[in-house]
């Protein structure tokens, strides 16, 4: 092991392992566009002058901080801890996608590269980065697995308007994963005059590490704004966990306070035991895919195995190595919501409080629901409403048997 | 001296360039792929390249990412695959077999399983797509504990450093990919791989083959000039993908289409 026995506070080493997880497992053509990539950020990340950019675009264009609202009819009708939404639904794009998307369009612009790629499960990392792409006049290509772009139209269609090319994948089984082999064969093929924007924290080093330092920003405020709200630090984190940049963004700045309990909520599907989910902590073991090793859904020759979930981000059967040694440190609770129990969520939160979850965020929301009532009521519990529902209607509609 | 070697170093002696065709084990059937690399080893193969499928082949073109769809929906296994080279071994015991894939079905195998099981079957090297040799230092130790050669690949955007690494970690022959591209992708700079060929030499003894974009005996002919093998995988995947139901059609088309290469070769 490379690192000192469950150290996860100073994580990655500069291999880009967290413990025996992460690294760079690519062909040989993408080594240097990493490598240079890595070396782009090191310089940057310590430039006051990027991260105030950075900054400036967050507060100016993307809206931060985004509040942190108490539930207060919810954590009533639930009967025990105060939940506390973070509220990266009401971010421009709806979403935490776009807090990292900023970061690697600056990182972009740097290197003068002028075109961007990215894959996406949902769609909101796609419109996330199609924004940004507009923004910065670059063009942009997103790919999509055929069936993600089946049940997302909405967010195919925001992607168009926005000037992106969407690709639709039609290869293996049409979802995340696909999309981003198929993005990672582009990258390879244009690697030249293309930035590969990755939407979560997994993939080769360096974009886990990345990724989640762009994504802190969730947990920086939630600390502060917790602590102005109730006086203390919460007593505990719920998000969910898909490739898990929105988890990894909240829980990162808390991982030093031990008295903070960390849930992850992975997509239960139609349960376990079923084998029909998304769930690789949870179900899974460690493995090698898009170019790190980390949890994955795999069968016992190694073949990657088809995942399910109701939330078209949450489908992906690997997930940020982060992640996969927070678990084996036991830093973080990993658990699973099942489709019918975020659907529930999903409808509780917007009737209750009016609030519209997407279906990923609905996971966060469905344990957060479970939890709740086994804590006190002067407890609270930070749920990490990482995405509006919008785009979902569509899905909750069909399962509701009405043709919109 | 390992077969890959030995087979190399008398090519070399002949004057002649190593023909090494790739096929996807399993595909387009179970028992296609014995009858297939007997075929291409008659018609004048010196080394051949047989593909583990992976159901995420991240750096193949549609060709070989259809074969491995093919391949893995006939049920094939890691296991099929050390089956098939033992039983080509039962016949041929002269041409090299490297198993080329990717990392994680090795990984579920387990290193040391598969090391033993794959020298035991008769294979005598390895490539695999997404180990570089930065993360390769453990699996190598016991891969060559069991004979086997670990052939890297380099690329177009490979460093001069990064070059110097990896040679000094190959063994066998070095794979140079001659574009930016996944496989079977039609975009060939004869003179940029020439280029880097010499710069590559300038690092190393190791024997170079040069695959991606090899598709006929005139860019066989072209990329043999410089380089001591060519590899051909995609325009021979799809060769077999077209005759997929008609098998002793295809083994004749297969064995036309290799021994085109070789006169292109040998030319």
């Amino acid at each position: 092991m490379s690192q000192n026995e469950r150290d996860f506070l100073n994580t990655p080493d500069e291999l880009g392992n967290f413990g025996p997880y992460g690294g760079r497992f690519v062909s040989e053509t993408l080594m240097a566009a990493l490598d240079e990539l890595e070396e782009i950020y090191h310089k940057l990340s310590k430039d006051p002058e990027f991260q105030a950019a950075f900054d400036r675009d967050l507060a100016h264009y993307v809206g931060r901080p985004s509040p942190l609202y108490h539930a207060e009819r919810w954590s009533r009708q639930l009967g025990g801890a105060q939940i506390y939404l973070k509220r990266e639904d009401l971010n421009h794009t709806g979403a935490h996608k776009v807090n990292n998307t900023i970061g690697q369009a600056l990182l972009a612009k740097y290197t003068g590269k002028r075109r961007v790629i990215a894959e996406t499960g949902a769609g909101q990392h796609g419109v996330a980065t199609a924004t940004v792409a507009a923004r910065l006049g670059l063009d942009c290509e997103v790919f999509m697995g055929a069936e993600d772009v089946k049940r997302q139209s909405l967010n195919v269609y925001r992607m168009k308007l926005l000037g992106a090319k969407v690709n639709p994948v039609t290869s293996g089984t049409k979802t995340l994963k696909d999309a981003m082999n198929e993005a990672l064969r582009d990258w390879v093929t244009n690697v030249d005059d293309t930035f590969y924007i990755i939407g979560t924290v997994a993939g080769p080093h360096p974009y886990p590490m990345l990724v989640r330092d762009f994504q802190c920003v969730i947990g920086r405020e939630a600390r502060v704004q917790c602590q102005e709200h109730t006086g203390r630090l919460p007593d505990a984190l719920v998000a969910c966990v898909g490739g898990g940049s929105n988890a990894i963004g909240l829980f990162h700045p808390f991982l030093a306070d031990e008295s903070v309990v960390m849930y992850g909520v992975e997509a239960g599907g139609l349960g376990l035991a079923s084998g029909q989910h998304a769930a690789p902590l949870c179900a899974g073991r460690p493995g090698v895919l898009h170019g790190n090793r980390t949890y994955l859904m795999e069968d016992g020759d190694g073949q990657i195995m088809h995942t399910h979930s109701v939330s078209a981000g949450l489908d992906y059967p690997g997930v940020g190595p982060e992640h996969s040694w927070l678990k084996d440190c036991g830093r973080v609770n990993y658990v699973a919501a099942n489709d019918a129990e975020a659907l529930d969520a999903f409808r509780a939160l917007t009737r209750i409080e009016g609030i519209m979850p997407a279906l990923e965020s609905s996971h966060a929301l469905a344990y957060a629901a479970k939890l709740a009532p086994t804590m006190d009521k002067d407890q609270t519990i930070v749920v990490n409403l990482s995405g509006r529902g919008d785009k979902d209607i569509l899905t909750v509609a069909e399962i509701d048997g009405i043709s919109l | 001296m390992s077969r890959i070697t030995a087979c190399l170093q008398q090519l070399k002696q002949q004057q002649k360039k190593a023909l090494i065709p790739f096929i996807t084990a399993g595909d387009p059937q179970l028992d296609a792929s014995v009858p297939l690399l007997h075929t291409l080893a008659e018609q004048g193969a010196d080394i051949i390249e047989l593909g583990i499928p992976f159901s995420d082949p991240m750096a193949d073109g549609p060709v070989i990412q259809l074969a491995d769809e093919r391949a893995l929906a006939n049920g094939v296994t890691t296991q099929h695959v050390l089956g098939m080279v033992r039983e080509f071994r039962q016949t041929n015991q002269h041409t090299p077999i490297v198993l080329m894939g990717y990392l994680n079905p090795i990984e579920a195998f387990g290193y040391q399983q598969f090391a033993q099981a794959a020298a035991e079957a008769g294979v005598d090297g390895l490539i695999v797509v997404d180990l570089p040799p930065e993360a390769a230092a453990e699996p190598i130790k016991l891969f060559d504990a069991a004979g086997l050669d670990t052939i890297f690949l380099i690329a177009p955007t490979t460093s001069d450093k990064r070059i110097a690494t990896i040679t000094a970690t190959g063994r066998g022959y070095l794979y140079y990919v001659s574009l930016k591209g996944v496989t079977g992708a039609g975009h060939l700079d004869i003179d940029g791989v020439n280029s880097k060929l010499e710069t590559i030499r300038k690092t190393t003894d190791l024997p170079i083959a040069v695959g991606f974009g090899i598709k006929d005996a005139e860019t066989a002919r072209l990329i043999g000039q410089n380089a001591d093998g060519v590899v051909v995988g995609s325009a021979l995947v799809k060769l077999i993908a077209e005759f997929q139901n008609d098998r002793d059609t295809m083994l004749s088309r297969v064995a036309e289409f290799t021994q085109s290469l070789r006169q292109g070769l040998d030319q």
